[in-house]
């Protein structure tokens, strides 16, 4: 069965990148996968997201219409995605950034101050990878050192040092959970 | 050895394009194909090659034009819109029959339309765009793997058959990733080119690269000479996939991403006991008409993010024996699974009603 996680927020939080990590990670793992960004007039501060559906059989559309997880940095994410998820579906929800909890009484919601959390860090921008850790954690998709290492790999030899900031972040939503 | 990657498909495309020995890459920026310029700005210096951005897609289009008579492998990309300017120089280079590729990443037209994905420039790519009797030959991509593969054959067939050939792609191929594996990259294969304007050499004579005839018996003849390897390749170059077809109540028929659209809901169609199948042309001209002649359905549905395109090819190959339907989107829309599931049982119901 084919795993569809959408991930979205404001334009500048990470988010495409955040997926593109777990379409990494699944690659790495050999199995099948998309990533499907929206695009177009999207701007730091506007919305983005993307799509991404990770699978051991080869993936028809790689447009998501019922996602399995939702990974949610802001409110009009959530207000946006929010009936779509799948019942039996997942939330990660940044509690610092969402302003309302989860409607939906069929889904199981975890809720994490991921934007502090990663201020605390001293690194506001690795929000994204907080939200990561999270959803690791909850969902158990990859193994954090697995994904540890695609995180290394997807960011290259020079910059490293960014990677074990990325991992640190990630390793905090880990434990928030 | 595998050399898989994650990309975006308009990012495969041009690597693809440069590990098929193109060189000359000239473009003018548009979304959602701008990622395949990039791409060809930043790779062509470092490999001896040439990235220009032109002032137009129709100074583009010629640029290609003048590069293809000199006989090199050279490429453009644009999507909708600018093809529309291009489509001037496409015929001229047709008439001339010279080898190039021309990247179509469609969006949602007529006008400047929008800028999300769209299939509506079928006519467009299969029927001419430019005037005048000429053909290209286009190929549709449903994967990144496949922006990467098409891309290969696309400078090889255009190169043997001389003729120019056009990807045909989408908003969400261009901007989507997937692996993909360059291993799998058919290998170039040259073409000599005796006729190519590229400096006298020994020859006695210079080679001359025109498209004007003012003698109407003259033009006719070198129309008639270029059908002659039309008909060859509508003989022997149709690509496409067939799936499910041979006990199939209805075939849906749908190119490039609306087909993954399909395959997702011919499988949960065929999990609920609806014989459907799948044909998918991977060459929309020559349209793979002959794979029509060996199915039995009792009605066809063409899937399209436009308002029916294909549905006359559909029409034209299956010779109307049966119902052809159409669903879809379009202006930017892509058709939901649910839609096309839907869709499928509403004609289920007429087709294969129990009497």
């Amino acid at each position: 069965m084919a795993y569809k996680i959408i991930l979205a927020g404001f334009g500048g939080q990470g988010i495409l990148f955040a997926g593109k990590l777990l379409a990494y990670a699944a690659m790495l793992d050999g199995l099948q996968l998309s990533w499907l960004p929206s695009y177009g007039p999207e701007m730091r501060g506007g919305t983005a997201n993307c799509h991404v559906i990770i699978s051991r059989e080869p993936i028809g559309s790689p447009i998501i219409t019922n996602p399995d997880a939702l990974i949610v940095m802001n409110g009009p994410s959530l207000d946006k995605f929010e009936d779509q998820l799948q019942p039996g579906g997942t939330v990660i929800l940044d509690s610092t950034l969402v302003g309302r909890p989860v409607k939906r009484g069929d889904v199981d919601t975890v809720c994490v101050a991921a934007t502090e959390i990663a201020e605390s860090l001293g690194r506001k921008g690795l929000a994204n990878m907080v939200m990561l850790g999270a959803f690791l954690k909850k969902t158990g998709l990859f193994p954090v050192e697995s994904f540890n290492v695609a995180i290394k790999k997807m960011l290259g030899e020079n910059k490293q040092e960014l990677a074990e900031a990325n991992i640190t972040a990630v390793s905090a939503g880990f434990n928030a959970v | 050895m595998s050399e898989t990657v994650l990309m975006k498909g308009n990012e495969a495309l041009g690597e693809a394009a440069i590990r098929s020995g193109c060189r000359h890459f000239f473009g003018y920026p548009i979304t959602p194909q701008t990622e395949l310029s990039a791409y060809m700005a930043r790779k062509m210096p470092k490999i001896g090659g040439t990235f220009l951005q032109a002032e137009s897609e129709i100074a583009a289009i010629n640029m290609v034009y003048g590069a293809a008579a000199a006989g090199v492998r050279a490429m453009t990309s644009s999507s909708s819109p600018g093809i529309s300017l291009k489509s001037e120089g496409i015929s001229y280079i047709a008439a001339a029959d010279l080898p190039c590729v021309i990247v179509n990443i469609m969006r949602g037209g007529p006008g400047l339309g929008g800028i999300q994905p769209a299939q509506s420039d079928y006519f467009q790519a299969t029927r001419g765009g430019g005037h005048g009797d000429y053909h290209l030959l286009v190929l549709a991509p449903n994967s990144v793997q496949e922006m990467a593969c098409l891309t290969a054959d696309a400078f090889n067939l255009s190169e043997k058959y001389r003729i120019p050939a056009m990807i045909l792609g989408d908003g969400t191929l261009g901007q989507m990733m997937e692996p993909v594996d360059f291993s799998a990259l058919p290998k170039p294969v040259f073409a000599e080119k005796p006729w190519a304007t590229n400096a006298m050499g020994g020859r006695r004579g210079p080679n001359v690269i025109k498209t004007l005839y003012l003698l109407p018996e003259e033009l006719e003849a070198t129309i008639l000479e270029r059908e002659k390897k039309y008909d060859f390749l509508r003989e022997n170059l149709q690509r496409y996939e067939a799936r499910f077809t041979e006990d199939a109540d209805i075939i849906l028929c749908s190119y490039g991403i609306t087909s993954r659209v399909v395959e997702t809901a011919v499988r949960e169609l065929r999990n609920e006991g609806i014989k459907a199948g799948i044909i998918r042309p991977v060459t929309l001209w020559p349209f793979p008409e002959k794979i029509f002649k060996q199915v039995r359905p009792k009605a066809y549905l063409s899937v399209e993010m436009s308002m029916g395109q294909m549905v006359e090819d559909v029409k034209l190959a299956c010779e109307c024996r049966v119902p052809v339907y159409f669903t879809g989107r379009t202006g930017g829309i892509i058709p939901s699974p649910a839609e096309v599931i839907a869709k499928v049982k509403e004609i289920h119901r007429e087709v294969c009603a129990v009497v």
